[in-house]
């Protein structure tokens, strides 16, 4: 993997990881950075404070207050926990199916393949959200559904680059030779194919990243995803938007994290993917 | 052309039927009774049941399906539990409006991305970063977030600009030019809202696409021949670049109806997406198939326009794809 050195050098990927790093950093570190983002205590003196702001107790609101007195910026920092644990959680079950059902249609051309392709177009022709918003209305809304309804919905991009990855990959000599020696195919497809066929895996789970935690935020803020009082970003621009004139911050202060972090994904996956574009094209 | 037209058009068919089906089976997985919703909670076990029967919802599934289906494709879409009123009136008065939103966002943002795009690939230096940083932002912007913060900007600070609905409340007295007005700016916020989260996406893909075809021979040919750089980018890049870019509008328009269901909750459109939400909301089952319904058929039909555009302008998809009748696309 040489050459990975040269992405230090993208601004893109420097503005992403750095993007990504805090955030995560952020939301790990939550209750070292901020404190309760539940508690409410004297409402009246406390809701409404503008950014920059200390209440009567002495306490400094870096991002203002809420209509019930609570801290913006606790509620942003425990939102990221959620927001990015769901984005996370959610690619990652994608990518799971998405490598599985590649693997399986490029390795296996017969009538495997043909159905698991045939399946991924269908998926891919669904309409996602109309799929999304039905799911997390049937069952109890919660963070776990939300991450298994983006997962579900998430994998057919993945699944297409994976398979034409390895069905370029399978007529390698290398394939051919090592199945020649008599190298179980399973073994051949596990060691031998997947890793070599995972690297365009990483930009897309890297876009995918960015349109997953922007989903959930969706969700949310329809009511259908992660359930107040346990703060995502999604569900904290829906709470701000019942306050929008006395108190714009509430809703501004989510979205510009949402956005920061899908740009950052999404600058991220495209300096990993110029990177890798030569070794693509060289491949011929 | 035609022959590969109707077989697109076929596995479109298929694509809705899938759909469809998908959806009947998991409303009858899913918790939750709509009988039980209707008589309210402090029914009888006997009312239930016979609310249930009345629905036809003791019947088996597959049974169910059957009825179902045979009755939607005869057009009898049933009427809504919830509002009582027939389904197909309540989406026939709301899909024109999601077609007028969803098809003027598509025009605006893809005629400002590609320009955007153009732009970019053409000049480069600072204005391709700063531009770059635009498209990017609007790309990652949530488009019900953009949306309030908007609202907030020209519905509550600067007071100009209405935030909910399709027509004002005095509608019905308005008269002549008032009447168009009134439209316009009940259609402003949310048509910049969905067309703003559109651009970002399109100026991406044009500025990739431009870019590749700039590296490709013949634009080098078309340069040693002297042509000026605006007819080489103009008639040479962006021509050729356009075509996967027609691609994507295809596979854009299910991203921009989703979105469009999402503008649709936030500014009170009365479309489809409104529709599709509250029934869900609502369990109300015959309303969230037909919405479904005309949702899929949209967007295939969709699908199926950016292809038809496609092989108009590809010539090599054109007669690669009807190859049983060469030429026949002339």
């Amino acid at each position: 993997m040489g050459g990975w050195g040269r992405l230090w050098r993208d601004p893109r990927a420097v503005f992403g990881l750095a993007v990504l790093g805090l955030s995560v950093l952020a939301a790990l570190l939550a209750p070292y950075l901020a404190g309760d983002p539940i508690v409410q205590r004297d409402i009246v003196a406390t809701r409404f404070l503008p950014p920059l702001s200390s209440d009567l107790h002495g306490s400094f609101h870096l991002l203002g207050t809420d209509r019930f007195g609570r801290d913006v910026w606790a509620r942003l920092v425990y939102g990221a926990r959620v927001s990015l644990g769901v984005g996370v959680l959610a690619v990652s079950v994608s990518v799971l199916i998405g490598v599985l059902v590649g693997a399986v249609a490029g390795f296996w051309r017969g009538w495997p393949g043909v159905v698991l392709l045939g399946l991924t177009d269908f998926a891919l022709a669904l309409p996602r959200v109309v799929l999304l918003l039905l799911l997390a209305s049937l069952w109890q809304p919660s963070a776990g559904l939300v991450i298994v309804v983006l997962g579900l919905t998430g994998w057919m991009t993945i699944a297409r680059l994976v398979h034409g990855e390895v069905r370029a990959l399978s007529v390698r000599p290398y394939v051919e030779s090592a199945i020649g020696l008599g190298a179980p195919e399973l073994r051949v497809l596990l060691r031998h194919i997947i890793p070599n066929a995972l690297t365009p895996v990483i930009v897309a789970a890297a876009l995918g990243l960015g349109n997953a935690i922007m989903l959930e935020a969706g969700l949310s803020f329809l009511g259908l995803g992660v359930q107040p009082p346990t703060p995502s970003w999604g569900n904290l621009i829906a709470s701000g938007r019942d306050t929008l004139v006395n108190a714009p911050w509430v809703a501004a202060a989510p979205g510009v994290a949402l956005v920061l972090v899908v740009v950052g994904a999404t600058l991220l996956g495209d300096a990993v993917r110029d990177r890798l574009d030569p070794a693509l094209a060289g491949r011929g | 052309m035609l022959l590969m037209l109707v077989r697109r058009a076929l596995s479109g068919l298929a694509v809705v039927v899938g759909v469809v089906t998908l959806m009947f089976f998991l409303l009858r997985l899913a918790p939750g009774d709509p009988a039980r919703l209707l008589v309210g909670p402090a029914a009888t076990p006997e009312q239930v049941e016979a609310q249930r029967r009345a629905l036809g919802l003791d019947r088996p599934a597959p049974e169910q399906y059957a009825a179902w289906l045979g009755r939607f494709v005869q057009g009898d879409w049933g009427t809504s539990i919830a509002t009582g009123r027939p389904v197909r009136a309540m989406l026939a008065a709301a899909w024109p409006a999601t077609i007028r939103l969803v098809g003027l966002s598509l025009l605006l943002s893809y005629a400002l991305g590609i320009a955007l795009g153009a732009l970019q690939a053409t000049r480069g230096g600072r204005l391709d970063t700063a531009l770059s940083v635009l498209s990017v932002a609007l790309f990652a912007m949530p488009g019900y977030w953009l949306g309030l913060m908007l609202v907030m900007l020209f519905t509550y600070r600067l007071g100009v600009l209405p935030a909910f609905g399709a027509a004002g409340f005095d509608a019905d007295y308005l008269t002549g030019w008032d009447v168009v007005a009134d439209r316009l700016r009940h259609l402003a916020l949310p048509l910049a809202t969905l067309t703003l989260v559109g651009v970002g996406g399109t100026a991406r893909y044009v500025r990739g696409a431009m870019l590749d075809v700039a590296g490709s021979p013949f634009v080098a040919i078309a340069r040693a021949k002297g042509l000026s750089p605006a007819r080489v980018a103009l008639r040479h890049v962006l021509r050729n670049a356009l075509i996967p870019v027609l691609t994507l509008l295809g596979l854009s328009l299910p991203a921009l109806f989703s979105g469009a269901v999402f503008i649709e909750a936030i500014f009170a459109w009365p479309g489809v997406g409104r529709v599709l939400v509250e029934g869900v909301v609502a369990r109300d089952y015959p309303v969230v198939m037909a919405a479904t319904a005309v949702s899929a058929v949209l967007v295939v039909l969709g699908n199926l326009l950016a292809e038809a555009l496609v092989s108009w302008a590809d010539p090599r998809v054109r007669d690669g794809g009807g190859s049983a009748m060469p030429g026949a696309g002339t």
